[in-house]
Parts: structure tokens; C-alpha cells; sequence
């Protein structure tokens, strides 16, 4: 049978026709956008329309708005070290406790350094308080990084109006839109985000570019230093061939967003009501009324992460877990944790994500194979038995060192 | 994905001996839900002979913790107490050919619990004297306890010490960045990463002391200060000179009417020069304005 893919957070298939508009970039179109003869100057040009491909997708005023990088990690490390450097008064950063490592890690690399982090705490349903973040706007902050939707639960984050407050009070407002753009209609000339990072291989291009997104006129200073690529801001050969491919994908994502909001949508409602219908002690987890059309995190409770994955895997379906274990951490995901998910159902989170590539008939299957494999983990578990939890499952099970 | 061998998926796939275990006298529960491994072992222990006659587990954990305590039951059916607890945790990794090195915790668990159940079975207490950390070397399958412990004993100060000590660190340098957290944890600050202190160089008798620093706006305000005070001998040639751009040590000026040009300008800059170099007790270079537009 053919494997089912739903794990479409963690990286996206290219789209066939992206790969086609790559592969003359391999071969003939090798030329370098910056050399004066015609090899150049013809890659040159096809650069120029994937800018402005990706500018519409994102709706952004200006094409010269749009730098490429080489990954979502880049463009976020970007924003950050760009405006403490050109802010070098203001020390402080505010961001969430949910982000992505790609902010977080270096959030405590800098903080390590004397920055001062402001992380905003998020509540069960993963939603930041506005009035704290209110709060915590002033001239000393360099910058607020927030991300547009968790990678893990696919929560939405209002940064359009967080923007807003960020400038009315003169603060700068970055946010990681890696899973939302292609996935949420976005137009940027109408908000007051400064800017904006997404990564190619969460919508269907190639893995390792990226874009960071500058509004004209936000002071900037660039990580890499050299050439005069993407005018200064990134310097490099450009990638050509992936930039191409981005192009490519962001004309299809704006194509495909009714999709992504209609029938991906209706897939992973149907794949969530499915599962929960016919597994007990099982909830969705985030805000389920504001959030990414094709995510589901589903916590099993009372049964680990991995070998559900494991027993997925076996039955041709990928899907990933909320939990860390396999990132070798044995503590569960931190965002779970941050919104105060049970240590008993945040080890057993499931994230299924789909796209516009799965169909209803893999959904059925998914629905089928899930319930005996929660079943089967769970007459492993001591803190199962029978048909639900030992009663007091906490007092039932009190393991040494807890 | 974790790198599984065939006997952990083996085990894994198909656990032997797992399920609540009736008649049980002894039994061992260990692990943490927090950390997403927990363990109860059942034991039936023969009161004559003390063979461990059945085995069963029940697992909250990963792939390799169901598989960890499949394979322990496995090994200790049959076995006396005495023999059951010589079973080493890597007898269990071993017996399951080997787990990833961030997965070896399951196997410790493992051999825990045991210890646990044959406590409970003997009426005794079994405490834990095992802490792990988190995983801080890969490379060399090494915890932060280990290089916490390692440090205290040894009064430790360096990575390279540590390496030493611990092999933590001698391979791919991922964790160095780590080891020196722990290092600063321990020992309240990094050894080895403070500039040495130098040598206050001799000083000449007649030498200016040295000028305290100058922030860069009161840098400015003396060079303009000490060009305005130049200006009237100038002028008396007449001639001018102005400030047109600091950067640095190097800075441009304008000079105007007879000086511009004049066979005497290259020494006008250098006494200007002369003068700013006292004037900010430090090196500078006067340089024509003419020279900045070839930077
Ligand atoms: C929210 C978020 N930010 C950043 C990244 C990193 O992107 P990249 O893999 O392109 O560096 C990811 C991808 O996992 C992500 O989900
Ligand atoms: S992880 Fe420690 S040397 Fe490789």
C-alpha cells in the first residue's frame, strides 16, 4: 500500500512542476545572476520573477523587499542579530515561550550575552495575554519576534495587531511565519510587521532556502557580509535553482490557498472527529478555533510519543510527535509544557499535518489504524488497565525517583 | 527516526511477557512520568528456591523502553535472585544488539526496576542512587552528572580538562558549548577564557601619563577645539582649514585658500597632525579631504 504522509510541519514534498522549473538550473542555466555576459544574465532575470512571485504570496509593497536565504533558521537569526546590532541602545528582546528553537536558541545564547529576553508565557490553549505584552513595550526593546503559527500545534498568533502595538510604542516587530505562509492568506503592505521569515520546504519547494522579508525602510544590518547579493543585505552566489523553485511553489500556495482552507481543512476536521470518536482519553490540543487549516495534535493519554510512531510507521503512515524524545530530551516538547498539558498526555502527542496531496481515503486509513495501536501501547502501560485509567492513575503508579 | 536494530524492533513489535503479572511477590516500579519512561516489573519468585519462575512488565516509554524490559524479562526468567541481580544494563543492550546511546537510559531502567522488585520481594527498601543528567556528548554517550561529578572530584577547569578526564568532547566538538555550561555551573565561571592580564608597559620620564578615554562625542568636541585654536596662524597666511570626517584614527580635512595646494601643505597636515596627536593622546592621521574620496 502506498505510505501516507502527514507530517507536512516537518517538511513538504516539492511540487513536481516546482522541481521542473529547478532542473534547467542544474544544467544549461548555470550562470552566475551577477556576471555581465549572458549565462548570467538570463538566471538574472528568472531571480527577478520568483521575487516578485514570492512579494505577491506574502502581498508585500515592494519586490526589493524580499531577500533570500538560505533557510527559515537563517532569515530568523537574521532579524534578531539585525536589530540589536542597529538598535545597539535598546538590549531588550520580547518573544513566547513557544517559538520555534530557531528564536528560542538563541534567545538564551543572547541572553547568556547580557540581553535582556522577555519570554510571554502562553495559556492551556496556547494564546499569549495581550494586556502583559502591553506591558512589556518600551524604547529599551529592540525587537518582538513572534511567530505567526506553532509548528506544533498549529495555534495562531494575532501578530497583525501585536504589530500595531509594537509600533505604536516605536518597537521593531519581527515575526517567524515558517508554517503559516502558503498555509494563511498574508498581506503585508497592510500590517506594521517589519519583517518576515519563511522557509521553502514547509510549502513545497526544495529544503535549504529561505526568505526573510524587510519592509523598506527598517533599519538593517546583514549576517553574512561580502558580495553585493541581494543588494547587500545577504551576501552569496544566490541559489538559483531554489530560488526558482520558491517561485515556483508561492505561485501555486496563493493558487492553492481556497484548497489549503477548504478541503485540507474539511480532511483534518474529518481525521480529528474520526480519531476521537473512537478513542477515549484523547483530546486535541492548542486553539482549536484559531488555527492552521491542515494541523491536528492530538494527546493519547497514558501512552508514549515514539511507539505510537513506531506502530504508524509500520502501517505506511508518518506523522511526528509533540514530544522531544526523539530529539534525544527526555523531557516532553516545551510546548506542551508551556501550556500546562499533563506529563501523561504530553509524552503521548501525535501531530498529524496534512496537505493538499492527502486524500479522504488515506484520512479513513489513518482513522482506522489509529485506535488498535493506542489500544495495544496502552495494555502495555501501568497506568492502564482494562478499558481506561487505573483509578487515580498518579497514586495507582508511583514510581521511584519521580 | 532512531537508528533501531532488528532485535529492538523485535522486541518492540511484539513484547514478550508484558501485562499485569497475577500473583506477583515481587514487584519493582521505577522511572518518571515526567521524563516519559516509566517501568513496573513483576516478578514471581519461588519462596524454596528463589528462581524467578515468571517475569512480566508493564511500560510507559519509548520504543526502546517496551523493548529494554521485553528483553530483561526475557533474560531473567529462570535465573535465581543472586544470578538475576549480577544482569548488568549492558547485558541488556547487549542482548538486544545494542541501543543508541541517548536510548541507554531505557536499559538502566531497566536493571532498576529489577533491583526494585527483588527489594520488594526481600521486604526490603530500595533507594535509587542513580541520577542521570541529560545526555551532554553524543559522541561518548556522556551525561551532565557524570561531568558534574567528574569536575567537583578532580577540581577541573578546562574543556580540554574535561576531555581528559571524561573523553566528553573528543569527538565531532558538538558539545563543547555544553561542557563549559557545566564547568560554569560547577565552578561559577570559565577558566582559561580571560584575556591575561598584561604587563602595564614602562613608561618614558617624560611621557604624557596616559589620557583617560574619550567617549567619541568628547573625541569630536576636542578635535574640532584644537582645529579652532590652529586657525588664526592659518588665517594669517590666509589660509582655513575644516573638519570634514572622523573615522576612526584616520581623520579628513579641508584646506582652503593659500594652504590648499601650496607647497607647504603636506607639512601643515603634519603639523595639524602634530597638535591632535597631543591634543588626544593618541596616534591619529591627518589626511587631505582629497584622500577620502578614494576609500
Ligand atoms: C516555526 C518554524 N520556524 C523555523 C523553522 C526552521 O526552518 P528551516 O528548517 O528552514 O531552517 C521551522 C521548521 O522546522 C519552523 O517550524
Ligand atoms: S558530542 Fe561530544 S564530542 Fe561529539
Amino acid at each position: 500500500m502506498k505510505p501516507i504522509y502527514m507530517d507536512n510541519n516537518a517538511t513538504t514534498a516539492c511540487d513536481p512542476a516546482v522541481v521542473e522549473a529547478m532542473l534547467p538550473f542544474f544544467t544549461e542555466q548555470f550562470g552566475n545572476a551577477s556576471s555581465i555576459h549572458s549565462f548570467g544574465a538570463q538566471v538574472g532575470k528568472a531571480l527577478k520573477d520568483a521575487r516578485i512571485k514570492v512579494q505577491n504570496l506574502l502581498g508585500a509593497a515592494h519586490d526589493s523587499e524580499i531577500v533570500f536565504t538560505s533557510c527559515g533558521t537563517e532569515s530568523d537569526s537574521t532579524a534578531i542579530l539585525s536589530a540589536l546590532k542597529a538598535q545597539p541602545e535598546r538590549r531588550t528582546l520580547i518573544t513566547t515561550v513557544v517559538e520555534h528553537p530557531a528564536i528560542l536558541a538563541l534567545c538564551d545564547q543572547l541572553e547568556k550575552e547580557g540581553y535582556v529576553v522577555h519570554k510571554l508565557p502562553v495559556n492551556k490553549k496556547g494564546r499569549v495575554d495581550l494586556d502583559e505584552y502591553k506591558s512589556l513595550l518600551s524604547e529599551r526593546v529592540a525587537l518582538v519576534s513572534v511567530m505567526w503559527a506553532n509548528n506544533e500545534t498549529g495555534t495562531l498568533f494575532p501578530v497583525e495587531e501585536m504589530a500595531e502595538m509594537a509600533h505604536e510604542k516605536g518597537v521593531m516587530f519581527h515575526t517567524d511565519a515558517v508554517q503559516a505562509v502558503g498555509k494563511v492568506p498574508i498581506d503585508l503592505k497592510t500590517t506594521k510587521i517589519d519583517m518576515l521569515s519563511l522557509s521553502g520546504h514547509k510549502l513545497h519547494a526544495p529544503k535549504g532556502i529561505g526568505v526573510l522579508y524587510v519592509r523598506r525602510n527598517t533599519r538593517f544590518r546583514p549576517l553574512l557580509r561580502g558580495g553585493h547579493q541581494e543588494r547587500g543585505r545577504r551576501a552569496g552566489t544566490e541559489n538559483s535553482a531554489s530560488i526558482v523553485g520558491l517561485g515556483v511553489a508561492s505561485e501555486l500556495a496563493l493558487q492553492h490557498m481556497e484548497t489549503e482552507n477548504t478541503t485540507v481543512k474539511r480532511l483534518r476536521d474529518r481525521l480529528e472527529r474520526g480519531i476521537l470518536a473512537r478513542v477515549n482519553n484523547a483530546f486535541v490540543n492548542g486553539d482549536t478555533l484559531y488555527r492552521l487549516p491542515n494541523t491536528a495534535s492530538i494527546a493519547f493519554e497514558y501512552v508514549e510519543g515514539e511507539g505510537i510512531l513506531l506502530l504508524l510507521n509500520k502501517m505506511g503512515i508518518a506523522a511526528s510527535s509533540g514530544s522531544a524524545c526523539t530529539s534525544g530530551s527526555l523531557e516532553p516538547s516545551h510546548v506542551m509544557r508551556a501550556m500546562g498539558i499533563p506529563y501523561t498526555a504530553a509524552h503521548g502527542t501525535i501531530r498529524f499535518s496534512l496537505s493538499r496531496y492527502n486524500t479522504e481515503e488515506e484520512v479513513d486509513r489513518v482513522i482506522a489504524a489509529v485506535p488498535s495501536i493506542i489500544a495495544q501501547l496502552r495494555k502495555l502501560s501501568p497506568y492502564w488497565s482494562g478499558d481506561g485509567p487505573v483509578t487515580n492513575p498518579e497514586q495507582a503508579f508511583q514510581p521511584e525517583y519521580a | 527516526m532512531w537508528d533501531y536494530s532488528e532485535k529492538v524492533r523485535e522486541h518492540f513489535f511484539n513484547p514478550k511477557n508484558s501485562g499485569p503479572l497475577e500473583n506477583a511477590n515481587g514487584v519493582g516500579d521505577v522511572g518518571s512520568i515526567k521524563c516519559g519512561d516509566a517501568l513496573r516489573l513483576m516478578l514471581q519468585v519461588n519462596p524454596e528456591t528463589e528462581i524467578i519462575e515468571a517475569a512480566q512488565f508493564q511500560t510507559f516509554g519509548c520504543g526502546s523502553a517496551i523493548a529494554s524490559s521485553s528483553a530483561l524479562t526475557e533474560i531473567i526468567k529462570g535465573k535465581t535472585l543472586d544470578e538475576a541481580l549480577k544482569v548488568s544494563n549492558q547485558d541488556i543492550a547487549d542482548y538486544l544488539d545494542g541501543l543508541p546511546p541517548e536510548k541507554m537510559h531505557c536499559s538502566v531502567m531497566g536493571r532498576e526496576a529489577l533491583q526494585a522488585a527483588v527489594a520488594n520481594y526481600r521486604g526490603e527498601v530500595w533507594s535509587d542512587d542513580h541520577e542521570e543528567g541529560d545526555l551532554v556528548c553524543k559522541c561518548f554517550a556522556i551525561d551532565a552528572v557524570m561531568i558534574e561529578d567528574t569536575i567537583r572530584a578532580n577540581g577541573l577547569k578546562t574543556r580540554e580538562e574535561v576531555t581528559n578526564y571524561t573523553k566528553a568532547g573528543g569527538g565531532c566538538s558538538a558539545c563543547h558549548e555544553k561542557i563549559e555550561d557545566v564547568l560554569i555551573a560547577v565552578n561559577g565561571r570559565l577558566y582559561g577564557s580571560e584575556p591575561k592580564p598584561r604587563k602595564a608597559p614602562a613608561r618614558l620620564p617624560n611621557e604624557s601619563p596616559v589620557k583617560p578615554k574619550l567617549t567619541n562625542y568628547q573625541r569630536i568636541r576636542k578635535i574640532e577645539d584644537t582645529l579652532e585654536a590652529i586657525r588664526p596662524m592659518l588665517q594669517r597666511d590666509h589660509g582655513d582649514v575644516t573638519l570634514v570626517e572622523v573615522d576612526g584614527k584616520k581623520i579628513y580635512v579641508a584646506l582652503s585658500g593659500a594652504c590648499q595646494g601650496c607647497s607647504m601643505e603636506a607639512a601643515t597636515l603634519g603639523g595639524i597632525q602634530q597638535k591632535l596627536i597631543e591634543a588626544l593622546g593618541e596616534l591619529v592621521q591627518v589626511l587631505p579631504v582629497a584622500a577620502l574620496a578614494h576609500t
